[in-house]
């Protein structure tokens, strides 16, 4: 049934793009990378599209590799039931480390993506409201990046 | 009506004004800081302040061994405890490639179906007082006294139980489980009802809750919302019925959906929820079929590389936990998708226009777990 | 039978034959204060008790139970804790205000206390307007809440006193005009006079419906006016953490506390007086047999039998209802009591003009 959809939801976007990255890892749902520079609106054509119809962003979630921050959104469809995890990264940790935001196409994000760039220091093009969410104003720094050091609060083991 | 309509002199200037209504405020039930502006008791903003109790659970992760992070689950929704630890168990299974037996699978539902009643119960206690009665507290109480006795007996503690591990329970059930469960559903079937009659029927309280704080089936699905406060929307969310995990595929239960979503259809599925936990939990009490209670696991547990991602139907609603393995002992990358956070950001869409006590009203039906927003 | 006039001017007259006539009457005056003084912190303390009692068994509680048999003490140990504490107020607080405001809520919960006839004869100041002393005097204490709201300078606390100003102002129609259609009746102000007509039947038998209008009237308006759930806005504990009182402690918090429990006192012995009779026992109009042996139970007793089952009764409203919400607890007044009550004068008054009423 999942693997149906699954095979469903790949075919249609290899029809839209057809040379758009998959990515193997995870089990159970399709995994799309998508170039910075097409996701606000890749992921509207998801949202707004017959045949996805995926409105429903469950999870949004930043994760630092050693080259690039990358930002995992986790879509699914409430009608048709199809998810979708689509995954975007910034060109760089540093200077560019740089998405748009899609906190107008899914309300949900506003939150997360102040939690993704309060943690993690990817800043959201366009959010309206892009402050630190947990910290304070004038913290120094990214605590889940893996190069934070924090030599009173992290033990390493 | 809306109070707006209500305002005699619509271009008479009023001075809007910013109070702080937490990190220590009775109604936040916790140390969760909204910054209100109102003009005069009306809200026209609601700014959260969160990390007051962040204890950065997610950083923890990526130096904890699978089964240590097991744990800390249980401290962030400290009422939807066994649920918590039940994602992370799921989702490491789910890496591990192993099934777990009957067994577990249906011990797991009853224990999270007598968790999701006694969150439930704290909750109707907690919105009772909320809205300025409170005698519901203590009633909720006396009832939830006994499933934690339940627990205690099986489990080992009442509030952070950790009786799910990697691979199946910790250990197995308390000779009593069965018939203490079966003595709780006949009692509580006779107190529920009393809930309604105490605050459901009241008068004042259907005045101070039906037509306030309308969520829209669109915005709940935009704003991220799960659990009750979506399915009074409308909102298929249940994931027990969309996706279902453990034994919940053998029983037969029905996903309460409201239509208003206003204050009290959010107060009205949960109720309901309650008369549906207990339902499942007879279907299975009898039934528990008999199998191994851990399956075999290294000591300590390394997940290919890859991503595991489980959701599970917790009392406050979807609770994802998402695993990014690569390949060690530890995860590279943890993110718990809480269903707190989610509904909380829906607060300021909900409350503008309301009074404050309205605004207390609606955060009660959500019914917000501090560490759980914060993680 | 049990007449307090011989004995409270034997008192006077023997205070007089041993002091000269200034010095008595001082004396005099000392003792009542005294008296009511005492009264006072008695009530506070049984209240606070009963309070806590009746909420522990609507509770499913045993409520307080280790300090003296049953806990009977709690209230004196809690009453000493507060007095010890250090009172600690705010550094922006208008200090002057801030500090006056307690006084004015204790002060207007005695004085009205002054007029209330606890048997016959047995009263401090049996004046002609005592109804409408009352009145006056319950709406003076609403300006200790809005100064100390106000003064406090704390968003919670003005937000709390301005909820209680606007309350207080649109309940005080309430009570007063159920008040008048009692008055209506019995054709006196007077406290006195108000208890010796209900000597054959008590008001809320003699008045019909209208009667019984007016006193749940009145019980509705009156814990709105102590401030009481449904109606505590005021305090609001879920919205507003503590309302007025937020920024007091120690021995100014027990004042609002404490006056907050002799208000309701107040209104409950409004509402004995003047729908049950006060002190007076259930006479029924031509049983004197069963008149005579209702006589042998002192007025004493019926009077505080009377208040305390209607204290009982709003007790129960608290540990029972929720809380409503600013503008339905104004809706509530101006758009149901008030035209209610209007209608329900005139019928009191068409009854009492045709001589229909018992």
């Amino acid at each position: 049934m999942n693997k149906m959809k699954n095979e469903n939801i790949k075919a249609i976007i290899q029809d839209w793009v057809p040379d758009l990255e998959f990515t193997e890892d995870s089990l159970e749902y399709v995994t799309v990378v998508v170039p910075r520079a097409s996701l606000r609106h890749f992921l509207r054509k998801l949202r707004d599209d017959e045949q996805t119809k995926l409105d429903f962003m469950f999870c949004l979630t930043g994760v630092d590799y050693p080259k690039y921050l990358e930002v995992i959104y986790h879509l699914e469809s409430t009608t048709l039931g199809l998810i979708l995890v689509v995954k975007a990264r910034t060109e760089d940790r540093g200077e560019n480390a740089v998405l748009d935001t899609v906190s107008d196409l899914f309300r949900t994000a506003e939150f997360h993506e102040r939690e993704v760039f309060d943690l993690l220091g990817v800043r959201f093009k366009g959010h309206p409201d892009l402050r630190r969410l947990f910290l304070t104003e004038d913290w120094v720094g990214h605590p889940l990046r893996k190069d934070y050091v924090d030599t009173v609060n992290i033990v390493k083991r | 009506m809306k109070t707006e309509e209500l305002i005699i002199n619509p271009q008479g200037k009023t001075e809007e004004y910013f109070i702080n209504m937490g990190p220590q405020h009775p109604a936040t039930h916790g140390v969760l800081r909204l910054l209100l502006t109102l003009d005069g008791e009306i809200v026209r903003k609601v700014d959260a302040d969160l990390g007051y109790i962040h204890r950065s659970i997610e950083k923890m992760t990526e130096f904890d061994t699978y089964r240590q992070i097991v744990h800390l689950t249980d401290r962030m929704d400290y009422l939807s405890a066994h649920m918590n630890n039940e994602a992370v168990c799921l989702a490491v299974e789910k890496g591990l490639q192993i099934e777990v037996s009957d067994r577990v699978k249906v011990i797991r539902t009853i224990m999270t179906e007598l968790t999701r009643l006694s969150s439930h119960q704290l909750w109707w206690g907690v919105i009772g007082m909320d809205t300025g009665a409170l005698t519901t507290f203590m009633y909720a109480f006396r009832d939830r006294e006994m499933i934690n006795d339940i627990f205690e007996e099986t489990c080992g503690a009442r509030l952070t139980m950790n009786y799910f591990v990697p691979g199946g329970l910790m250990w197995d059930i308390h000779p009593n489980f069965q018939k203490r469960v079966k003595d709780f559903i006949k009692h509580f079937k006779t107190k529920l009802p009393e809930y309604d009659t105490l605050l459901s029927d009241n008068v004042i309280f259907r005045k101070r809750t039906e037509g306030i704080g309308i969520l829209s089936k669109e915005d709940a699905i935009s704003f991220g919302v799960t659990g009750p406060g979506a399915r009074a929307s409308g909102v298929r969310c249940d994931l027990r019925k969309k996706h279902p995990y453990s034994a919940y595929d053998r029983v037969e239960f029905k996903e309460i959906l409201g239509t208003k979503g206003d204050t009290f259809e959010r107060y009205r599925v949960r109720i309901l929820e309650m008369w549906e936990s207990m339902h499942i939990i007879e279907q299975l009490i009898d039934n528990i079929p008999e199998g191994e209670i851990l399956e075999k696991t290294k000591a300590v547990i390394k997940l290919p590389k890859g991503e595991f991602y489980q959701r599970v139907e917790t009392a406050r609603g979807e609770f994802g936990a998402n695993i990014i393995s690569d390949g060690k002992k530890s995860p590279y990358r943890m993110k718990f998708r809480s269903p707190g956070f989610s509904n909380l950001s829906v607060i300021d869409h909900l409350a503008k226009g309301w009074k404050v006590a309205d605004l207390v009203a609606i955060m009660a039906t959500f019914d917000f777990v501090i560490p759980d927003i914060d993680r | 039978m049990y007449d307090f006039t011989g004995l409270i001017q034997g008192i006077n007259k023997w205070l007089h034959s041993i002091l000269p006539a200034v010095a008595a009457d001082v004396v005099g005056w000392i003792l009542i204060a005294a008296a009511f003084l005492g009264l006072f912190a008695i009530l506070g303390l049984v209240l606070v008790l009963a309070e806590r009692k009746i909420a522990a068994f609507f509770q499913l509680r045993l409520g307080p139970n280790r300090i003296g048999p049953w806990g009977i003490f709690q209230t004196v140990a809690d009453a000493i804790k507060l007095l010890l504490k250090e009172p600690v107020g705010t550094n922006r607080a208008d200090s002057f205000l801030y500090n006056l405001a307690p006084y004015f809520v204790i002060i207007a919960a005695l004085m009205s206390m002054s007029v209330l006839p606890f048997a016959k004869g047995l009263h401090a100041y049996d004046i002609d307007i005592g109804v409408f002393f009352v009145i006056a005097m319950s709406s003076l204490g609403v300006m200790g809440i809005l100064l100390g709201g106000w003064a406090s300078n704390n968003k919670y606390a003005l937000l709390g006193a301005m909820r209680s100003g606007a309350q207080m102002i649109s309940y005080e129609l309430s009570v007063g005009l159920s008040i008048l259609t009692i008055v209506l009746l019995s054709g006196s102000l007077r406290m006195s006079d108000i208890v010796a007509s209900q000597s054959d039947y008590w008001f809320i038998f003699k008045g019909h419906i209208p009667a019984w209008i007016a006193f749940m009237i009145f019980i509705i308006a009156g814990t709105a006016e102590t401030n009481r759930t449904p109606f505590d806005l005021t305090e609001a504990e879920s919205e507003l953490g503590a309302g007025f009182h937020t920024e007091y402690s120690g021995l100014k918090f027990a004042f609002f506390f404490l006056s907050e429990f002799v208000n309701m006192f107040i209104i409950a012995a409004m509402g004995a007086i003047l729908f049950f009779g006060g002190w007076m026992p259930l006479h029924i109009g031509g049983w004197d047999g069963f008149n005579h042996v209702m006589d042998f139970i002192p007025p004493i007793f019926w009077f505080f039998g009377k208040v305390s089952f209607l204290i009982f009764l709003i007790m129960w409203f608290r540990w029972t209802f929720p809380r409503l919400r600013i503008d339905q607890l104004l809706t509530l007044e101006w758009k149901y009591l008030l035209p209610m009550n209007l209608a329900n004068i005139l019928l009191m008054a068409f009854i009492v003009l045709m001589g229909w009423h018992l």
